[in-house]
């Protein structure tokens, strides 16, 4: 599994650190997503996913 | 295919808590249909859940003013082609670049961890004044001493607008978003609060504070303007929104005993319980309004340019093919996490985890510290708020 996040896209809702802190952070200056794993362990497949269809920006991609 | 058309949009809600009983048969028979606005464009009305997340988050709608077809008749032939334009920084209603840059400046101040943060400090407000509600007594409008206190205190504190100035903004807000005032009386309450927010600026910029709007200034990058309507913005948000769910939610809870002790019982599930609430209620009594800027299908229907939609977000949070086969209950267990209340796209809820964490403070204290509360009229009695663009309850008289 591998994440990937488009800060270009994001627009600081914070949806993706409520689904799953592990995986993502916000921004400090502007809110926007930070990832922390790029590649998470099979345990995380299912809240990255529900994090990647709550993202109201279509920020985040798992594949 | 014989498209569904709707002469206007149903908005007499025949239940307090469920959408129009109209909306909800349209919904069955087409999550995308057509309606006349008001004047006499065919634009669309989309009610599936699936659809409205796909028109909010697509790029090909716009949600300029300008573009859009007037839905209330109230405001037809009344409105000047220049009282449509978006003031700037009101980002709400721009489109990016614009959007953007100026949603950016804030989105730091709104973050998960930085609104946790504020957790202890939001819990002392709330304390304080559930501990006022009971100085009154055993009984109490619980809008006026609770569910619109805590809001408007907690958005007053982190923007650094002196409460006691509230006299100032609150009736003028409540009039903006009436739908029964005529377009000059809301934009003059427009230009009231615009002239407060004015003199706010003027005054943080010669003697700035620890707050919000004193942090947008220093950062050099909105004009006064800009951050004049920006903090207005907020401003607004921040009082009508939460303060409404706090006051219809706490009104679904006592007449829903059975979700209520498990709120009760089970003060884990208090987080659910908020998602559960938003999705059921959807306090956005109708839309949001966009309008395509270029050609669009979404579900085997072109929705030409220039075409103006309106998505409904409380038929979509009770969409069968999203919450499953008993959408229309109230089951503070249910997976309701997806839902659309804070909106979907660009634009949703700058504020949500703000007002997460308001409802999840202020309902389980309300009710640890009130277990005995009760309604002290018929919920008949109860005045709702079909006359606001913010749904909810006007009063909410309480006893305990």
């Amino acid at each position: 599994m591998k994440i990937s996040v488009d800060q270009s896209k994001c627009c600081g809702s914070g949806m993706c650190v409520l689904t799953d802190p592990d995986l993502f952070d916000q921004n400090e200056e502007d809110g926007t997503v930070v990832l922390l794993q790029e590649h998470p362990d099979a345990e995380h497949e299912a809240t990255a996913k529900e994090a990647a269809g709550l993202c109201p920006a279509a920020a985040i991609t798992v594949s | 295919m014989t498209e569904l058309i709707s002469e206007e949009l149903p908005i007499t809600r025949q239940n307090p808590f469920d959408p129009p009983a109209e909306v909800t048969a349209i919904r069955e028979q087409a999550r995308i249909s057509r309606l006349k606005f008001s004047d006499g464009h065919l634009g669309w009305l989309v009610t599936g859940h699936h659809q409205v997340r796909e028109v909010l988050g697509s790029p090909k709608f716009s949600n300029d003013p300008r573009r859009h077809h007037l839905l209330d008749k109230r405001f037809q032939g009344e409105v000047p082609e220049d009282g449509r334009k978006s003031e700037p920084g009101m980002f709400l209603s721009q489109d990016p670049p614009d959007h953007t840059r100026l949603r950016k400046m804030l989105q730091g101040q709104f973050t998960v961890r930085r609104m946790n943060q504020l957790s202890e400090w939001i819990g002392k407000i709330v304390d304080d004044q559930l501990a006022h509600m009971r100085s009154l007594g055993g009984k109490a409008d619980l809008v006026k001493e609770f569910a619109m206190p805590v809001p408007s205190l907690v958005i007053c504190a982190l923007l650094g607008v002196d409460y006691d100035e509230r006299h100032r903004f609150q009736e003028d807000t409540a009039k903006m978003l009436s739908l029964e005032v005529s377009f000059k009386e809301a934009m003059a309450a427009f230009a009231r609060i615009q002239e407060f927010m004015r003199e706010l600026i003027a005054r943080k910029k010669a003697d700035p504070g620890d707050d919000m709007i004193s942090d947008l200034i220093a950062t050099g990058e909105p004009t006064d303007e800009e951050a004049s309507n920006m903090a207005l913005l907020l401003l607004l948000a921040g009082h009508e929104t939460t303060a409404n769910m706090l006051g219809i939610g706490t009104f679904t809870l006592l007449q829903h005993p059975d979700q209520l002790k498990i709120l009760k019982d089970e003060p884990e599930v208090v987080d659910n319980a908020v998602e559960e609430l938003m999705r059921y209620l959807s306090i956005i009594h109708f839309g949001p309004v966009r309008t395509a800027v270029e050609d669009v299908e979404i579900d085997g229907h072109l929705i030409k340019a220039g075409d103006t939609v309106l998505t409904h977000v409380p038929a979509a949070n009770r969409d069968p093919d999203k919450f499953g086969d008993n959408p229309e209950e109230l089951d503070l267990r249910r997976p309701a996490s997806g839902h659309v209340a804070f909106g979907h796209g660009i634009h949703q809820c700058l504020g949500q985890q703000l007002a997460r964490i308001e409802m999840r403070i202020g309902f389980s204290k309300l009710f640890a510290e009130f277990p005995d509360l009760r309604l002290d009229v018929d919920p008949e009695e109860v005045p709702l708020r079909t006359d606001m663009g913010i749904y909810g309850v006007h009063s909410l008289p309480v006893a305990w």
